[in-house]
């Protein structure tokens, strides 16, 4: 196996940690130094060598610690995980949609070999091996939605589709930015998103939705978001919010550059074969503010973009409280200088 | 949008207006599989243009080996359907896009109930095979006027959950007599002219139907008309509109770019703002609401016309 997977942590002592190539291949979120919401969709994947948007499904020296912590907030809230009933099938797509593309792009670490429904599953880095039938939910251990999702990095919506409108019908969702899955489980798209400030009236959600719905199978696309997190955690769930929700408390102009993380969640939409339904996985990248000043031009462009931000935008993302300590460190990276369009590091 | 380009396996006539094509990918390969009620958009090059028709699939929705469709012979449309039953023969290399879904099951129904009127029998017969695959409980419907038109037949497994009502046999269908009593949680699916499709749609409400219990898809192909011009903002380039051409298809040989789906008025991938219009839009496509079509500030060139001295197009 050609890559190293860290032993880290994302909860307790948070021993998570970018090596120098992960802080290479970050997905920064910002390609000029102002930001608003707007509909940034692209096509997927496609992107240089080496960066998260090169591959369907990006697996990286995260992935193992990564599915452990998945694995410990599970066996503590069951309903992180749901399907209503009629999802069945288009959780069976997005388990294809997943051992197909990693098993192509992923060969030393992922294997599949498929005999008409007659399926053989190699995962080398979880260690797991298992033959099942295809479409056949009596032969996996749980619900196919939930067995591929408890070995592929990031949350997952399945979205229902039907009077001209998305469902969240289904999903797995562990590593979320501050919803929770078991509220908005079978709500629609616009319910679903009640709670952003400014996007609806701006028309964002209206043009969101009919790009959506006329994704076709065959052609997939992203989008990058972005919010701003206290230690490197993944649950920031409501659930759990008097766990991680004091910790904002914690951060000083000390340690403000180790404890605060940017949280950027790459968002891909397919549209799934057999259900029709779509699949949106939710990829949550971390990084502290330290490692960004490390590439000069992030550091310049991070402090432009959260010290210019609308209120509306800081309090919703949750750190409108240490907004000024984070901006004054950052303040020591931004000599004014130009910065490059686009979002990837000079250097 | 995605395209493949496959190869004819096989034409079939159904009937004296209906054939049936197969195509199959020229090396072999697996297709992608799809849903039930997908269509495909088939392209038919003619001199200097590209015509491009949309058709439902009615082979088996998880069998990758080959795509069917059924095409019914048109002889006042524009020429689409003309062209496959007289230009299209077996071992000739075709260009369709990837199948896309318009009119799928609902697969939360206890049971679904589908009524196909002539050719709108085909999303059907893809749904059905769906539908023994996921084992749900379903009733079939298919009306023709007469046994020699309805092609379908053919095509239909024999069942006891398979109808066929033939009108000219003195079996008219009796929508009243259908609906009427199914179990709570039924969805209905209706295909074919709209007097089926707001037939349908009275008798639900009626009986109390919830209406997102009751699909249905008038598939229609742009309708032709008299001739007429559009202007392009972006260059100022007039494009001449045929009478035997969608402004899609004009504004595409004058290698104007827009984006499309479903070509029928229905995926909302062609709308287009008007800037300028000085007469009538003749509104075909069932994607816009009523006040946007009065307003005349929008388009859905794949299905609509115009009448009067100027459009122009935020293009
Ligand atoms: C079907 C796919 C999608 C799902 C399942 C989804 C889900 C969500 C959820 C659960 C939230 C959090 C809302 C809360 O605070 O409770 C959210 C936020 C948001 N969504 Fe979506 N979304 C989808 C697609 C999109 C698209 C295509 C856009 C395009 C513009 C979009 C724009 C936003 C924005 C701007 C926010 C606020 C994020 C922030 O400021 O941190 N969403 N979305
Ligand atoms: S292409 Fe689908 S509405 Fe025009």
């Amino acid at each position: 196996m050609t890559m190293q997977f860290n032993d880290e942590t994302f909860r307790g002592d948070y021993t998570y940690h970018n090596s120098p190539e992960a802080i290479r291949r970050f997905p920064f979120p910002f390609d000029q130094d102002t930001y608003m919401y707007s509909v940034n969709i692209e096509q997927h994947p496609g992107g240089p060598q080496g960066t998260p948007f090169e591959k369907m499904f990006d697996v990286d020296e995260h992935y193992v610690a990564e599915m452990k912590d998945r694995e410990i907030t599970l066996a503590e809230d069951p309903l992180r995980c749901q399907s209503l009933p009629h999802m069945e099938l288009a959780g069976w797509d997005l388990l294809e949609l997943i051992m197909v593309s990693k098993a192509r792009d992923y060969p030393d670490l992922f294997t599949l070999h498929r005999d008409g429904n007659d399926w053989h599953w190699v995962n080398k880095p979880l260690g797991i091996e298992k033959n099942f039938t295809f479409l056949d939910a009596t032969t996996l251990p749980c619900g196919p939605m939930e067995y591929i999702t408890r070995q592929t990095q990031g949350d997952f919506a399945l979205l229902h589709e039907r009077d001209n409108n998305l469902w969240m019908d289904a999903g797995m969702i562990t590593s979320q930015a501050d919803w929770s899955l078991d509220f908005d489980v079978g709500m629609n798209f616009f319910e679903w998103h009640a709670p952003v400030p400014k996007a609806r009236k701006m028309g964002v959600f209206d043009k969101a939705l009919k790009f959506l719905l006329a994704v076709d199978q065959g052609q997939h696309y992203r989008r990058l978001n972005w919010t701003m997190t206290v230690n490197p955690r993944l649950d920031t769930s409501p659930e759990n919010y008097h766990k991680w929700g004091p910790e904002k408390r914690t951060v000083t102009p000390e340690n403000v550059g180790q404890k605060q993380f940017l949280r950027v969640e790459l968002q891909t939409f397919f549209r799934l074969p057999r259900s029709n339904a779509l699949a949106f996985p939710i990829r949550c990248y971390l990084m502290n503010l330290e490692d960004i000043a490390s590439k000069p031009k992030w550091g310049r462009r991070l402090h432009r973009v959260l010290r210019d931000i609308d209120p509306a935008l800081a309090e919703y993302k949750g750190f409108a409280v240490n907004q000024k300590i984070i901006v004054d460190y950052l303040s020591q990276f931004d000599d004014g200088a130009p910065t490059t369009p686009g979002i990837f590091p000079d250097v | 949008m995605k395209k493949l380009c496959l190869k004819v396996a096989a034409v079939e006539q159904l009937s004296p207006l209906v054939k049936r094509f197969r195509f199959e990918d020229p090396t072999g390969a697996s297709l992608p599989v799809f849903s039930g009620g997908a269509h495909l958009t088939v392209e038919m090059p003619e001199g200097d243009m590209i015509r491009r028709n949309s058709y439902s699939l009615i082979s088996d929705p998880y069998d990758g080996s080959g795509y069917e469709i059924a095409v019914r012979r048109e002889d006042k449309g524009r020429g689409g359907s003309l062209y496959m039953h007289t230009k299209v023969a077996e071992g000739d290399e075709i260009t369709v896009s990837v199948p896309s879904n318009l009119f799928q099951l609902d697969l939360r129904a206890r049971k679904h109930v589908l009524i196909g009127g002539g050719i709108g029998i085909t999303p059907f017969l893809s749904q059905l095979r769906q539908l023994d695959m996921e084992q749900k409980p379903y009733e079939l419907h298919y009306a023709a006027r007469s046994r020699e038109e309805a092609a379908g037949i053919r095509l239909l497994p024999q069942a006891a959950h398979i109808h066929v009502h033939i009108s000219e046999e003195g079996a008219r269908m009796d929508l009243g007599a259908i609906l009427d009593g199914q179990p709570l949680g039924t969805h209905v699916y209706t295909c074919g002219p709209d007097g089926l499709i707001s037939a349908v749609a009275d008798q639900t409400a009626r009986l109390g139907w919830p209406k997102t219990s009751v699909h249905s898809e008038a598939f229609t192909a742009p309708p032709p008309g008299e001739p007429f011009d559009v202007v392009v903002k972006s260059s100022g380039k007039t494009v001449h509109v045929k009478a035997d051409q969608s402004l899609l298809e004009a504004l595409e040989a004058a290698k104007v770019e827009i984006d499309y789906s479903c070509r029928g008025g229905a995926c909302g991938r062609c709308h287009t703002k008007v800037t300028a219009c000085d007469g009538r839009i003749l509104h075909n496509d069932h994607w816009l609401s009523d006040d946007e079509r009065a307003a005349q500030q929008d388009i859905m060139p794949c299905m609509s016309r115009f009448k009067g001295t100027r459009l122009e197009l935020d293009l």
